[in-house]
Parts: C-alpha cells; structure tokens; sequence
C-alpha cells in the first residue's frame, strides 16, 4: 500500500524536531510532525525533552568562545606554552 | 600516586569554553572573561609543579579561575570606591531624599536568586556537554550556542549538512537524558 504523504517516520519526525529546536524547519515540516505528535508516544517524548534542552539552554543563556577568540587564545597560549617546554 | 595527570596542550580545546562560560557569569563582559580565562591558564603554566593530581585538571584551573575572578572585583572595587568618595549626592536641599527612591531594587530586575540558579545550570550543562565525544561537542556548541549557520559549521569543519544533522541529534538526545539524570 502507497505511504500517504501526510505520513513521516519516527526518524524523520525526530529530525524535523530537532531542526525546529533552530526555527529552520518549513511549515509544511511543522505540520507533518504535528500530525504525528499526535498519535506516536516516541515522537512526543523525544519532543518533550528537545523542547525542555532548549529551554534550559536560553535559560542559562550558555556562552562559549567564538572560533576567532579561541584562535587567539590558542596562538598566545602556545607562544607561553613554548617556554616552558624548552626550560631545560 | 596522582590520580590525575596534568597536560597543558589540551587546556584550550578541553576547558576554555567551560571557563568562559564560567566567567562571563561572574563578570558580564566578554572582554574582560577572555582576559580572566588566558591570566588563568598562564597562572596555571606557572604554578604547573604544584599539581599534585588529587583533584581533575578542570577543578584545578577552575580554582586558580576563581581567585582571578576575585581579584578582578577587588581592584575595580577599590578603583569604584575612590570615586564614589568624590561624588556629591544631592547637595541640594529640596531634592534631599530622592536618592532613596532611586536606590529600591527594580522589582522587574533579575533577582540573585534567578541568576545563582541560571549560572548553576549553565554550570550542569556544560557537565553534560563535557561527556559528549570532542566533535559532537563542538557542533553542538557551534550552532546551539554560537548560532553559527549550518553552512558555516559544514564548511568549517568538512561535513555535509545530514552528518551535521545526525551529530546534533546524537548530541541532543545524549544532554536531555544527561541533564534528565542530574538536572531537571
């Protein structure tokens, strides 16, 4: 029997969840996993829990160091770091 | 026998994004936590022989992080305190008062509370992303917390974007049951 195209895997849904969590899921994307969210228990648990990581996330509004500073910091570490491997 | 082994040439990719975060926390300015996370790991280099393993290397440089933090409010402290000396609040009669109604906490402002709890689970969070194996950490960092585009990431770090969704997958599914166990 031909699949409806309504219909999405677990997998897919997981996957659309997950893009959602980025806001670049399609409508089209959000309505398909609304769909299955509501009939299949392992979607809405894993959406649960993604939707729960994100919030906690902005919550504690978590920084990390851009590419660029990090590259700073590496060059002028190293450049100590240097020094002191080379102290006899 | 130490059970902990010190190596500086992974401090960066290891803990710097642990540290910064950390201080960006405690102090609210970029600069300044970058300046505190570089002092801390040259203090580190420098007091290197005093490692004596008992503790993780995190733990260690976390305390040397700590007194800098420390040191950085006691020297703008000191610095705001003679200024504060110069001002004259109110001179004027008819205005005497007005400083109390200026000084009430803003009801709408974030209370200690909320941000000691919001640092804790920055602290938990990054507990979790450390079990996480080095390249989904670093995907995971690069588009939740640095919201880099995909095609930025995918360029950057040579993958596709479907190896690029498949490694946030794992990354996500892998903190919510982290931060299930110990947080939420």
């Amino acid at each position: 029997m031909k699949k409806s195209f309504l219909f999405i895997s677990c997998e897919e849904a997981k996957h659309i969840c997950d893009k959602v969590q980025y806001n670049e899921a399609t409508g089209w994307e959000r309505f398909k996993l609304g769909l299955r969210l509501t009939w299949c228990q392992i979607t809405q648990k894993y959406s649960k829990q993604n939707n729960k990581l994100t919030e906690s996330m902005d919550k504690a509004s978590v920084e990390a160091m851009t590419l660029n500073e990090k590259e700073e910091l590496q060059k002028s570490f190293e450049s100590e770091l240097a020094k002191y491997q080379n102290q006899p | 026998m130490a059970q902990h082994q010190i190596d500086p040439n992974k401090w960066i990719t290891q803990y710097s994004d642990y540290l910064f975060n950390y201080t960006i926390t405690r102090v609210n300015d970029r600069v300044i936590a970058q300046d505190l996370v570089q002092e801390t790991f040259l203090a580190g280099l420098k007091s290197m022989a005093n490692f004596k393993g008992e503790s993780s290397e995190r733990t260690w440089l976390i305390a040397i992080l700590k007194r800098k933090i420390i040191d950085y409010y006691r020297k703008i402290n000191s610095k705001k305190g003679k200024a504060e000396v110069r001002v004259n609040y109110n001179s004027d009669s008819e205005n005497e008062g007005d400083w109390l109604e200026e000084q009430v906490a803003d009801p709408f402002d974030k209370t200690a509370e909320d941000t000691i709890e919001n640092s804790e689970l920055g602290d938990a969070i990054y507990n979790c992303m450390d079990k996480l194996p080095e390249k989904q950490a670093q995907v995971f960092k690069m588009k939740t917390i640095l919201n880099y585009d995909t095609e930025t990431i995918c360029n950057e770090l040579n993958i596709t974007p479907s190896n690029l969704w498949v490694i946030i997958h794992r990354a996500r599914t892998a903190l919510a049951e982290c931060m299930e166990d110990n947080w939420f």
